[in-house]
């Protein structure tokens, strides 16, 4: 337990002691708020479905989260150049305990970072249908958390350099983000992306997000938590599995 | 205490460790000399849990590393040859971290920290970040580190690489202490052949995977015909140069400087 606790304590205070990093990463969902949620809300309008920065704002949560969550795995990256990681790794303590911990940790870490991005779309004017739906949606955030630190500690024990970085980014968070229904509704799609869209497991966070938030569901509360639920489980038992083949 | 049996390590088609045999006995320092690319890191990384062995069989104190891996890993310490530290905490917090790792009670802990960070000099920055220390400072925090669970055997791998002769002699002198008063065993590699001549009981040479010759440093002198353990090694190893395929962590290291982290 004491290395779980101790290991989830250490990426916290990475997290609170790099300002700058967190000013930078809140700095790109607030771009998105302003130059889509402002931009493109007279034509959201125009087309009828009233306001979107009210139908973005949990997207750009998610995207919070996802990104977050994702980067935490990945910084393991650096635990393993810089050598840390071959400290826990010698120390009398099952991998699992240290996969749990890391994990934990970079998802508590994103689900703060989903909070204070939650709090600025307040202040930028995103209303809650109602305030006890903050509760809900707080539920999403942690699920949407922890499916994605758990995919990201599986991607971060199996890359080794920046350029599986660069190509996890490109070719995988990114369109993790763009398909997820984040910006766009989920009716009418092409026959295509409707397919793509409900492979894509933040698809499910966004709608329960908007859906706890908005009271504008595609799926129901229950389903999008059991899917989560399961995916969860599945990115658990990769990481664990990816992290206990690591060799350095 | 160390036990190894026609030890062999491939990758691929590489042979990093061919067919080594060792035995080192309780309270004893064993100095594992070799030129770079030798087999010694790999080694260590077998002893220590780190890698599995292609084949042979070792034994740490008794206990096969493969299967009871817990157990093993409670029993030894380790300097590694290369960083391992974490620069985004404090040294202190290091040391706490490393304590509650290996299950060193409360109390404990928190007095051998000090005691250590004390012994090694560093008390005075217990709470600066290691990324602002020195690469002198950083070792003696590892070295620290790595007696802070009483281990009955530690490895040191080149542990005093890139320290100054004050913070070498420290070293050492307390290696030899903690080797006398609590009987651990040592297993060391160093380039310098004055310190294995200094500090250790016993000595192998290994060079291409093979460990060429072990004895006393006497005993090496005198079956080479030489007057220094370093011509004993020199004339044991010859005198080419070797390559070490360099690790893509210097690449990532650039990188790293770019982004501060």
């Amino acid at each position: 337990m004491g290395a779980i606790y101790i290991l989830w304590l250490r990426e916290l205070k990475r997290y609170v002691r790099s300002r700058i990093q967190i000013v930078v990463s809140l700095g790109q969902p607030c771009l998105y708020l302003l130059a889509l949620g402002f931009g493109l809300g007279p034509v959201f309008r125009q087309a009828g479905h009233g306001s979107y920065l009210q139908f973005m704002a949990p997207g750009v949560v998610g995207m919070t989260v996802l990104f977050s969550s994702v980067f935490s795995g990945i910084a393991m990256l650096w635990d393993r150049q810089f050598g840390f990681l071959k400290e826990t790794l010698v120390a009398p303590v099952s991998r699992i305990q240290i996969m749990i911990g890391r994990t934990l940790g970079g998802a508590t870490v994103a689900i703060i970072q989903g909070s204070l991005i939650l709090t600025i779309c307040l202040v930028a004017g995103f209303r809650p249908h109602s305030w006890f739906a903050i509760p809900a949606a707080f539920a999403f955030v942690v699920m949407i958390a922890i499916v994605f630190a758990a995919l990201g500690t599986a991607i971060g024990s199996v890359i080794k350099d920046m350029q599986g970085f660069q190509l996890v980014m490109n070719f995988l968070v990114m369109p993790i983000f763009f398909l997820s229904g984040a910006l766009f509704p989920l009716a009418n799609l092409p026959a295509v992306m409707a397919v793509i869209t409900r492979l894509d497991p933040l698809t499910y966070g966004v709608d329960g997000l908007r859906g706890a938030l908005t009271g504008l569901w595609h799926f129901n509360a229950a389903f999008n938590l059991s899917v989560l639920a399961a995916i969860a489980c599945v990115f658990i038992g990769l990481g664990a599995y990816a992290f206990s083949k690591i060799e350095v | 205490m160390i036990r190894v049996q026609h030890l062999v390590k491939t990758f691929g088609d590489f042979t990093a460790v061919r067919d080594i045999s060792f035995e080192v006995g309780q309270g004893e320092i064993f100095a594992f000399l070799g030129p770079n690319g030798a087999g010694k890191t790999t080694t260590i990384k077998i002893l220590t849990t780190l890698l599995p062995p292609t084949s042979g069989t070792i034994e740490l104190d008794g206990l096969n590393p493969r299967t009871q891996q817990k157990q093993a890993r409670q029993r030894f310490g380790i300097v590694f040859q290369d960083p391992s530290l974490d620069a985004e905490q404090t040294a202190y917090e290091n040391m706490i971290l490393h304590g509650i790792l290996y299950h060193v009670p409360r109390q404990l802990r928190e007095s051998r920290t000090e005691h250590l960070l004390k012994l090694f000099e560093l008390w005075d920055r217990r709470d600066s970040y290691v990324k602002t220390f020195s690469g002198g400072m950083k070792r003696r925090l590892e070295i620290a580190r790595g007696f802070l669970h009483t281990p009955r055997i530690l490895f040191l791998d080149e542990p005093t690489l890139g320290l100054d002769p004050q913070s070498r002699n420290l070293l050492w002198t307390h290696v030899k202490q903690v080797n006398e008063t609590e009987r651990t065993t040592v297993f060391l590699t160093t380039h310098y052949m004055d310190e294995a001549e200094r500090v250790a009981h016993r000595i192998a040479i290994i060079d291409h995977g093979a460990i060429v010759a072990q004895g006393t440093a006497a005993e090496l002198k005198q079956q080479t015909n030489t007057d220094s353990l370093e011509g004993a090694f020199l004339a044991l190893t010859g005198s080419t140069i070797r390559d070490e395929a360099a690790s893509s962590a210097d690449g990532l290291r650039q990188v790293a400087k770019m982004w501060r982290r």
